[in-house]
């Protein structure tokens, strides 16, 4: 196990630099995007953009840019400079990260549960009126995107234009001050994001669950006598569920690097919106910034799930 | 003494989109406590299905399940899930095939032991464990207080496949159903599992129910065998009588393919043509038909019907569903018993063309149309 987690280890770092490299090639290197011209203003002189690349190292070489940059990366996890509006980029991330591991938390175990809950009967309840139901809704829930349900759950429940006002809107996220008065203003979001991750885990507790239960061991713990609920859960559901947790560990992983559509219909001012923003902006350095940390938190939630793996399933060892 | 095991006419069809699958088409059967009876043929004769159908675990919304299965006085097929559920593992317990994916890959073998043992009875889990270590002794496995708390992949095998027995014989059975028991596993495995079977059948009178396709692992254990083709019984009869007096051609076309190492080995193995018949469209007439060396054009019409025939030396008794006359049938069975082909028996034995078994020949599937 310690050997593997080095090695593990050793991969990520590998991974990082890849996206790194690519990143900053993208952004800085591609004829579309000279910072320089960015910073300058409207028609600069070729003296001031000739300053600029100076004063922002743009005029070594390639290689020295990148060397300085992922040495900055790695020693103070320094992101850059946002030149659209000057402001260092990995203040800008962790400023934003609370609001959206906010989001996440609230979101995430009422999804996981609903999910595991709703897909464990439909697969029971195979082909029954139940199933269909609910297999029916959850296609919706997948298929509407959440810049529609988000809208329309505002537009018919947010205190400030809904139908039935009983919900703070948006925006009221940012106006609540302290964590408690933040608490109902997620009410919202949580329930939207949670809808559309619900969906997908159902539909996946489902599928694996109807797998499981025609395996072997199923057969063989019914010819034992074992009681039918005990059969599903214990020998069922235990099998079931195992790549579901794998499938939540990197959802979480993306979703920490930013909920972007949630985090936009809802004015929440989370990494994901911070991103939006950004792009919005041309503001490039953001864009690698956030970028850069998507990979870091998918990258670590990776390891996290591989390593939790070896606890949920015993034939798995590294 | 009274059967402790009477399958009678047990009919199982399942409704499917492509079509009702007649997987059992009226089979009976009877055991004695501590007999143990082979259920021998092909993949998709029906022969895993009787099994499960006495496990009451075919029972499902598209099954259509007919017949009696009395076990110890009580038809199985009238009780109740409840009933039928403290019944499993604890009267009649089964064994399968392939023991890596029958164990469950996420718990301790002890803790499945255990989890058997509980399903039954009211004992602490301490009990329970040690009743486990017990079993695992009693099957072979080396250093079973130890090997309780391993997990299924840990083991070869046969070593599984004895923790599966341990499993099954936990509660006392009065009855098991192997099921193709010794298929997953190397040869000289087959032989330990088989002598451990036929070693504790011999200690705790244990009734067995062999369900195999390899007749060389019933003629280890088995009292009786009955051959099964296309869901049904094409012949029953004592062991002795199926190996020294078969009379159904599909009979000899199973002990035909046997490699065997008294015979010269230059002697070819002659294998059963065609494959086992659709249980959706099943052929008219006698299934065996289309792969029958001897079929007549009665046969593709009148349905055969297992009926009483001569026992074989020693035997006890013989029960064939083939409709050419008795005598044919013999003397078929002597030339091929002597070396030669189906085609040279065909040469040297009259078939007459239209003559059948009237006691087979119950109905006549064409007339009745």
């Amino acid at each position: 196990m310690g050997t593997y987690i080095i090695r593990r280890l050793l991969y990520m770092v590998v991974v990082l630099l890849f996206v790194t490299a690519l990143t900053f090639l993208i952004f800085y290197v591609l004829p579309s995007a000279d910072p320089a011209a960015l910073r300058a203003g409207r028609s600069p002189s070729p003296e001031t953009l000739a300053a600029i690349r100076e004063q922002l190292g743009l005029d070594k070489p390639l290689y020295e840019q990148f060397w300085l940059y992922v040495k900055g990366l790695v020693l103070h996890f320094d992101l850059g400079n946002s030149f659209v509006n000057n402001a260092d980029v990995r203040e800008l991330v962790l400023d934003r990260l609370p609001n959206t591991l906010f989001l996440i938390s609230g979101a995430a175990l009422p999804w996981f549960f609903t999910g595991a809950l709703v897909g464990t009967i439909s697969a029971i309840k195979r082909g029954s009126l139940l199933d269909r139901a609910a297999m029916g809704s959850a296609l919706l829930a997948i298929s509407a995107p959440v810049y529609f349900t988000g809208l329309v759950a505002l537009y018919l429940f947010a205190s400030d234009i809904g139908l039935f006002p009983l919900l703070p809107g948006a925006g009221s996220y940012q106006q609540a001050d302290g964590f408690f008065a933040k608490i109902p203003t997620l009410i919202l979001p949580w329930i939207i994001l949670a809808a559309a991750f619900a969906a997908i885990y159902a539909r996946l507790t489902r599928s694996n669950l109807l797998e499981v239960m025609s395996e072997d061991y199923v057969r063989t713990a019914r010819a034992k006598g074992v009681k039918e609920r005990r059969v599903i859960i214990r020998h069922g559901l235990r099998a079931a569920i195992t790549p579901v947790v794998t499938v939540l560990g990197l959802d979480l992983g993306i979703l920490v690097g930013g909920a972007i559509l949630t985090e936009t219909v809802f004015g929440i001012p989370g990494i994901g919106r911070l991103s939006f923003d950004a792009i919005e902006r041309g503001d490039l350095a953001t864009i690698q910034g956030t970028t850069l940390f998507l990979a870091l938190a998918v990258v670590i939630m990776n390891l996290l799930v591989d390593i939790l793996y070896a606890f949920l399933d015993p034939r798995v060892r590294y | 003494m009274a059967p402790l095991l009477e399958v009678k006419d047990l009919r199982v069809h399942f409704d499917t989109e492509d079509g009702l699958v007649q997987a059992l088409d009226g089979i009976s059967y009877a055991l004695e406590p501590g007999q143990v009876l082979g259920i021998v043929g092909e993949s998709g004769s029906g022969k895993s299905v009787s099994s499960l159908t006495v496990m009451g675990l075919t029972r499902s919304r598209n099954a259509r399940i007919s017949g009696e299965v009395i076990f110890d006085g009580r038809d199985l097929l009238g009780m109740s899930e409840d009933d039928m559920r403290r019944l499993r593992g604890n009267d009649i317990a089964m064994i399968f095939q392939d023991p890596l994916s029958s164990l469950h890959p996420f718990y301790k073998i002890g803790d499945q032991l255990i989890e058997a043992v509980r399903a039954h009875r009211d004992v602490s889990k301490a009990q329970a464990r040690d009743r486990a270590v017990e079993m695992l002794g009693l099957v072979g496995i080396p250093e079973p207080r130890r090997r309780v708390d391993a997990y299924p992949h840990e083991f070869s095998g046969g070593m599984r496949q004895r923790v599966m027995i341990a499993m099954a014989l936990i509660n006392d059975p009065k009855l098991i159903i192997a099921d193709e028991p010794t298929t997953a596993l190397d040869v000289t495995v087959q032989a330990q599992i088989l002598d451990l079977i036929e070693r504790l059948r011999s200690e705790l009178n244990t009734a067995i129910v062999m369900i195999t396709h390899d007749l060389g692992v019933v003629a280890e254990v088995t009292d009786d065998i009955a051959v099964m083709y296309a869901g049904r019984i094409v012949e029953y009869a004592d062991k002795d009588t199926i190996f020294a007096a078969p009379e159904h051609p599909y009979t000899w076309g199973l002990l035909k393919s046997i490699p065997r190492l008294d015979l010269p080995r230059d002697e070819p193995l002659v294998p059963i043509s065609g494959r086992p018949p659709s249980l959706i469209l099943k052929p008219p007439g006698c299934s065996f038909h289309p792969r029958c060396p001897y079929v007549r054009e009665a046969h593709k019409r009148i349905d055969p019907h297992l009926a009483p025939t001569e026992p074989g030396p020693g035997g006890r008794m013989h029960h064939v569903a083939c409709l050419l006359p008795p005598q044919t049938r013999r003397s078929l069975w002597a030339e091929l018993q002597h070396g030669a082909t189906p085609d040279d028996a065909k040469d040297r034995v009259t078939v007459p063309d239209d003559a059948v078994d009237p006691e087979v020949a119950a109905v006549d599937t064409e007339a009745a149309r």
